[in-house]
């Protein structure tokens, strides 16, 4: 007989041995208000509420890569086509070392600050659709 | 030798044992391992992504690399650091949410299918071996710098140490241990560069384009290790000396390839726009298909962590990339002589003591960049040996049928032998080329599974795996080509050599045509699966 009070009982068997799964623990909550029943039931309305979620956040990351194409990537081409540009001096340093060597960098952190800022502010408005009481 | 080197490198291997062994105390369950029980701040976090990203390719390759042919290698920094914004952009939070721990997993959880699944390991241990490569190969060049010792030995010593440490447990892909190999590595180059540029000012700020190319700038004894023809004129065997005075200029070697004067200054030297685009479009895509970098997003709480993670990344890495330009600048100055010997990549380690003379602060600097280069290949390739053995095992091994620490081993050893096999054969690529290569094949197999997969509801699993075979196996082939095969001239060496132009675009056609053309296996869930991708965590569905 095992034990009821729930210690192993020292004649028992050991416990088994489970496997941890890693990261399904979210999937067992259930939903508490109509909106989020939408969402976990997949309901049209909750599927149209995620393809507009997904599609905001697509357009701010595509724009933004844009902006990555035109400011860095177009580069190679402006060197190519105006060679002139690569002879500029600034501070003593020729130009396109100095955007490549150095401003690259504050560049492309100052694109991804902005990505995380309107980022966020996406999923802020999804999820106050969501919350929104009976609407 | 140097007195300082060997202090040096036992101080890190102690430091990086003892921080390992202070943050096992605090490691007691099975998710405290693996994760860091996911409780690390987005900057230690950080940190400890960049220690591990940051290899000998940035710490010492993007340096020679600058030193050689100038102006156009700028856009692999700009590429290495790059890669983390597209990462950022496209892929941190949703594949944080997926709760997919390597890119088999992510295989499994968007497309249910095990043959993917398969495919893409044979993937991830390809590019792993691949970019072991050039960590081995920077150990066997600055073993060889530093003791004057033979090449195979350095590589091969190093990759015996990290494998063995690897399957004995010896340093796990510990949080901690890993972000203090980022500040390592950045004060062995920032520390040594205020010296240098002191030094560069009191010598009256010699001209790095001297009008009449290149100078000695103190006398230099090169000893020539390939019978060459300098400047066209005159022949040179292998084991002559050759002694320079200072003010000399420095012949051109007929079997180094390397920029002079303006083609090194200017933008478009020989290296074309579509070499240029390739390696661009290479590195700005290939940095989320490398499998040590997945693995630690894991270590984030949520979505939102993991992008606020992968930002601060972006600027750890950007201020660390701004170090390698200055050495392989004033190396044109200080250490001319590696244009000759081609021996280009070991010019973080030699600048230090060429620069500021054998006194106790050249010889304690010289130890310092050393030390930063063994934290380099030390991180990289622990971390990249413990993700492709982690494959290895559950996927090769099939570990869910009860896998063993032997197993485990018997998978380390063999990840661990094809790359040291390789590294003695390409001792004489450039390190960073060689990782552009491992770039590629990632950003043209990867790239389009997890960009496609996680934004786009009509992607299949006969679509991602054709995608996947023909991008990135014409990407392998083409690397496969230009490591074994013969040298090639004109357009198929350009196609061949930076493949990334015209295979990432194949492998997005492949896919979406693959997946529009098998639209039936749209995997019935995935309005469930695209919830879970891209909901916030604080609905907490």
């Amino acid at each position: 007989m095992t034990d009821e009070t729930g210690a192993v009982g020292r004649t028992g068997p050991p416990p088994s041995r489970t496997r941890v799964v890693l990261g399904e623990a979210a999937a067992r909550r259930r939903p508490a208000d109509p909106a989020r029943a939408d969402l976990a039931e997949q309901t049209p309305v909750g599927e149209a509420l995620v393809k507009g979620l997904v599609r905001a956040q697509l357009a701010l990351a595509v724009r933004l890569s844009l902006v990555v194409a035109a400011g860095l990537g177009a580069l190679p081409l402006l060197f190519a086509v105006a060679p002139a540009v690569g002879r500029v001096k600034v501070l003593g340093i020729n130009l396109p070392w100095l955007l490549l060597g150095v401003l690259s960098f504050p560049f492309l952190v100052g694109v991804g600050w902005a990505y995380v800022h309107w980022a966020e502010r996406n999923e802020q408005d999804f999820t106050a659709v969501i919350r929104r009481p009976e609407a | 030798m140097n007195p300082y080197v060997v202090p040096g490198l036992v101080v890190v291997v102690l430091v990086t044992v003892g921080i390992g062994a202070y943050g096992l105390r605090f490691a007691r369950t099975t998710s405290d391992f693996l994760v860091a029980s996911r409780s690390v701040s987005p900057s230690w976090n950080a940190a400890a992504i960049s220690g591990e990203y940051l290899s000998a390719a940035s710490f010492l390759g993007v340096a020679g690399l600058i030193l050689r042919y100038g102006v156009d290698v700028l856009w692999y920094p700009v590429g290495f650091a790059a890669g983390y914004l597209a990462l950022l952009l496209f892929v941190a939070a949703p594949l944080r949410r997926s709760g997919a721990f390597t890119l088999p997993d992510f295989c499994q959880v968007r497309l249910r299918s095990p043959l993917l699944r398969r495919l893409a390991t044979v993937f991830v241990v390809f590019i792993g071996c691949l970019y072991l490569v050039p960590q081995l190969q920077g150990a066997g060049l600055t073993f060889t710098t530093v003791t004057g010792g033979r090449y195979e030995w350095g590589a091969l010593l190093v990759g015996l140490v990290v494998t063995a440490n690897v399957a004995l447990g010896g340093m796990r892909a510990i949080t901690f241990v890993q972000a203090f190999q980022y500040w390592l590595k950045l004060t062995a180059l920032a520390v040594p560069v205020i010296f240098l540029a002191l030094q560069w000012q009191s010598d009256g700020r010699p001209a790095v384009t001297p009008p009449a190319g290149p100078v000695f700038s103190a006398v230099t004894t090169v000893v020539v290790e390939q019978d060459a023809v300098l400047d066209g004129t005159v022949t040179v065997r292998a084991g002559d000396e050759l002694t320079f005075a200072a003010g000399e200029r420095v012949p051109e070697v007929s079997t180094v390839d390397d920029n002079r004067d303006a083609a090194w200054l200017l933008p478009g030297g020989d290296t074309g726009l579509f070499a240029t685009y390739s390696l661009i479009l290479a590195t700005f895509l290939g940095t989320m298909g490398l499998p040590h970098v997945l693995v630690r997003f894991y270590t984030n709480p949520d979505g939102a962590s993991a992008r606020r993670t992968t930002l601060v990344v972006l600027a750890l890495v950007g201020l660390f990339y701004l170090l390698p330009t200055l050495y392989g600048v004033l190396g044109r100055i200080y250490t001319p002589q590696l244009l000759m010997t081609g021996r280009t990549d070991a010019v973080v380690l030699m600048l230090p003591e060429a620069a500021l003379g054998g006194g106790h602060l050249g010889q304690f600097l010289g130890a310092l960049v050393t030390a930063g280069a063994l934290a380099a290949f030390l991180s990289t390739s622990s971390g990249l040996l413990t993700s492709v053995a982690g494959v290895v095992f559950t996927d090769v091994l099939h570990a869910e049928r009860g896998g063993s620490v032997r197993d485990f081993r018997v998978a380390t050893v063999l990840a661990a032998a094809v790359p040291m096999a390789l590294s003695v054969y390409v001792a004489n690529m450039d390190v960073s080329r060689v990782v552009g290569l491992a770039f590629a094949v990632a950003a043209s197999s990867f790239c389009p599974l997890l960009v496609l997969g996680i934004w786009w509801r009509g992607l299949t699993d006969v679509g991602a795996a054709a995608g996947i075979v023909t991008g990135g196996g014409a990407a392998m082939g083409a690397v496969l080509l230009t490591v074994m095969g013969p040298p090639l001239t004109g357009w198929p060496a350009q196609l061949i050599g930076q493949p990334a132009a015209w295979t990432v675009p194949l492998a997005f056609a492949v896919m979406v045509a693959g997946s529009l053309v098998t639209k039936r296996r749209i995997p019935p869930d995935i309005g469930a699966t695209m919830l879970r991708l891209h909901a916030p965590e604080s609905l907490r569905l």
